[in-house]
């Protein structure tokens, strides 16, 4: 159950080897006996991350991982079953898959283009139905869902990434209307350039932010009740000035 | 993939009402949840809203979708406990008729959704009191039985329970049972299932009626003895020694206050006044109950209004009020509801809320209150005066709350940084001196200590699942602490 303080007892995550998935939950209250389950492509590979982030380690929470793949939509309904034979009541839902993708490739290769946009958006928002149905039903728990703020504008260097986190946004944003009153309630994270493992190698943009930070915000929306978050702080007042201005004003000058 | 919606038509029998799903919380105002609110307008229909979710919950098992029923008083327990998610929370309110007083024995029988409030107007001008009563009055019957409630004359009279000789509830079967105190037919099944209910968070069934002993009083005034006291260890002694010469006693504490005052306190003890000790034109109408809430708190302020500073501010002003030493004659409002004068006052907390943390220590772990006081007080954290009493013995019901020893209640602001690690390390303090905390305040117990707290749970459990052997009734509080 969801406590007073933001502390939680069960966890599912949507894309288990997720680098902003793990810093959340090494801030995030989890009370002593928590289940977490890890739903991921690769089991292996969620264990190895969850154990370098020093999760497996805590002896007062047991984590465990099943493969999934969030593009598979006829999967997702199993994976919900599991998910509540796993850990029974289900507080929190980090929603974080997706894939960065590359840009330039994406615009001749297709195939690619395709894969941002199903993993990102299709994937993810059809496998979040029946979980904030569940949720509904149950009458309780949080889905995070991990946005950015490439969804805010489209711009020349990533506006596939980009519209694939738009799409997710204004369906998180729908969601969080359509569970309001019934208990559970989402929180939409918008990150600026976090620099890690998926942005390892890319040029740094301005306003930056590490995993740990994205983490700690999500754990303060939790005790807070705030709905929508950017990390850094600032993104959300430049993003709401920057979504006024013309297209072409900002042309070329966002990274 | 089709997405599967609830049917609820068979919940709602005739003779009950419902306003569908609403977001519950308790007095705290945290971790708010989604039931659907069901009022019962009878015991019958009551016993049919029973039935109803015992026939559904077979088959909604087989889908994860049990998710149960629970009795909903007033909404005063601070956390959890009267919230269920995604089940049917059973409006108690309407369930409100009120019995004869019986002069000889004493005893009154009331609907559990009453009232204190309403029970006091009732029996008082009948030369009657409460025979326990919370610090408000806002609280159900069934509701004040199934959290064992206490009050100041606990060192004296015991916990609310103590003075019920009988109720009904209606178990998981959809019977109604009726269950004394001392039966000797049923081979102490029934003090066994008295013993679970008093105290059992509404998880052992539907209380709807009970049968309570009342205290004879001769007027609604009460003579209170008021001295300060200079920190914690002249508190603690002064009750220690004189607490006995007292039906009520409290003392308000300063967690604010470091160094040598730390644990400074306002300590008030009385009795009900006798007939001779008013003045004469009290006299003459000697059970006057004085009218209700008269101030209301607005219905939307922002959070931070209460920071360390203006609470410290507060509590000094409050401290320097008090006389070194004095004996008055107050209301009943004021000495046992002084916060009922303030409709509302749980929403100066702001959005976020508060949680009250209070818990039990037994007589000799001074030392642990001690440290407990100084962590709170380093801590910095923005309470009011905290709530100081000494506990007389427990009843020996498994989850009852109170027992032999220092019990404190803190109020504190939810949006305080840092609060969840502060409460976790004074639940280890706690749990290590043997003591507890109280469930009907709880939101955020460390579930792992709640069997060191509770260590007779195991027994509870028995007779819950002899009589809810489907788990019918649930609670956020009982699903968080695993005691269901």
């Amino acid at each position: 159950m969801n406590d007073a303080l933001g502390g939680v007892q069960t966890v599912l995550v949507l894309g288990g080897s997720s680098e902003l998935g793990l810093a959340t939950l090494r801030h995030v209250d989890l009370r002593p006996g928590s289940k977490v389950l890890l739903a991921g492509r690769s089991e292996d590979r969620m264990l190895q991350v969850a154990r370098e982030a020093g999760l497996v380690e805590r002896t007062s929470v047991t984590v465990t991982a099943v493969a999934w793949d969030v593009r598979r939509v006829d999967t997702h309904g199993a994976l919900l079953d599991a998910a509540v034979a796993e850990l029974g009541e289900i507080d929190l839902v980090l929603a974080t898959a997706g894939v960065l993708g590359v840009q330039e490739r994406a615009e001749q290769d297709l195939a690619h283009a395709a894969d941002i946009l199903e993993t990102n958006f299709v994937g993810l928002a059809t496998a979040l139905l029946p979980v904030a149905q569940r949720l509904r039903e149950q009458g309780h728990g949080v889905i995070v869902v991990f946005s950015s703020v490439a969804a805010l504008r489209g711009r020349e260097t990533n506006f596939i990434y980009g519209s694939s986190k738009a799409g997710l946004d204004v369906f998180a944003e729908g969601l969080a209307a359509s569970l309001a009153g019934s208990g559970a309630r989402v929180i939409t994270v918008r990150p600026g350039f976090v620099r890690g493992r998926m942005t390892a190698g890319r040029k740094q943009a301005p306003m930056s932010t590490v995993p740990d930070s994205v983490g700690q915000r999500v754990a303060a929306a939790l005790r807070s009740g705030a709905d929508v978050i950017h990390v850094p702080r600032p993104l959300g007042p430049v993003f709401l000035l920057v979504r006024t201005l013309p297209a072409r004003l900002t042309r070329g000058r966002l990274r | 993939m089709k997405v599967p919606t609830r049917d609820r038509g068979d919940r709602y029998p005739p003779g009950s009402d419902s306003d569908g799903a609403r977001l519950l919380t308790g007095w705290g105002r945290t971790a708010p949840s989604g039931a659907l609110v069901v009022a019962p307008r009878g015991v019958d229909a009551g016993q049919e809203c029973v039935a109803a979710v015992v026939r559904a919950q077979a088959s909604a098992r087989s889908e994860g979708r049990d998710r149960g029923m629970l009795a909903r008083g007033l909404g005063r327990a601070y956390g959890d406990a009267a919230q269920v998610s995604g089940g049917a929370a059973v409006d108690m309110t309407a369930l409100a008729g009120l019995g004869a007083v019986d002069p000889e024995t004493r005893t009154v029988t009331a609907e559990a959704g009453v009232s204190l409030d309403r029970l006091l107007r009732y029996i008082l001008p009948r030369g009657f009191f409460v025979p326990v009563t919370p610090g408000t009055r806002f609280v159900t019957a069934g509701g004040a039985l199934a959290s064992d409630v206490h009050g100041k004359n606990h060192h004296v009279d015991g916990s609310f329970s103590n003075h019920v000789a009988a109720f009904d509830l209606i178990t998981g079967s959809g019977e109604l049972r009726r269950v004394r105190r001392d039966d000797a037919d049923s081979d102490g099944e029934d003090a066994r299932v008295f013993a679970a209910t008093a105290g059992g968070m509404g998880l052992t069934g539907i209380i709807t009626r009970l049968t309570m002993t009342m205290l004879p009083v001769e007027t609604s005034v009460m003579r209170v003895d008021t001295e300060r006291t200079r920190d914690l260890d002249d508190c603690m002694d002064r009750m220690a020694d004189r607490d006995d010469a007292y039906r009520y006693s409290v003392a308000w504490v300063d967690c604010l206050a470091r160094g040598a005052s730390m644990g400074r306190a306002v300590l008030t003890r009385g009795d009900h006044a006798s007939l001779q000790e008013l003045a004469p034109r009290a006299r003459r109408e000697p059970l006057r109950l004085p009218s209700g809430p008269r101030v209301a708190v607005p219905s939307f302020l922002p959070g931070g209004l209460l920071r360390p500073l203006t609470v410290r501010a507060f509590n000094e002003a409050w401290f320097r009020r008090a006389p070194l030493r004095r004996t008055s004659l107050e209301s009943i409002p004021a000495f046992f509801y002084p916060l009922d004068g303030i409709r509302g006052w749980n929403r100066l907390y702001g959005p976020r809320g508060l949680v009250q943390y209070q818990f039990v220590v037994p007589l000799g772990a001074e030392e642990t209150l001690r440290a407990i006081v100084r962590r709170i007080s380093s801590s910095g954290c923005p309470s009011f005066l905290a709530v100081l009493k000494r506990f007389g013995p427990g009843n020996g019901y498994p989850l009852s709350f109170p027992d032999s020893g220092w019990t404190l209640a803190v109020d504190i602001p939810a949006a305080l940084d840092g609060l969840g690690a502060l409460l976790d390390g004074l639940d280890e303090l706690v749990a290590a001196a043997r003591g507890r905390v109280y469930l009907a305040k709880d939101g955020r117990l460390r579930p792992d200590l709640v069997r060191a707290m509770y260590p007779r749970l195991d027994e509870w459990r028995r007779v819950r699942d002899m009589l809810d052997p489907l788990g019918v009734f649930v609670s956020d509080l009982g699903r968080r602490l695993g005691l269901v």
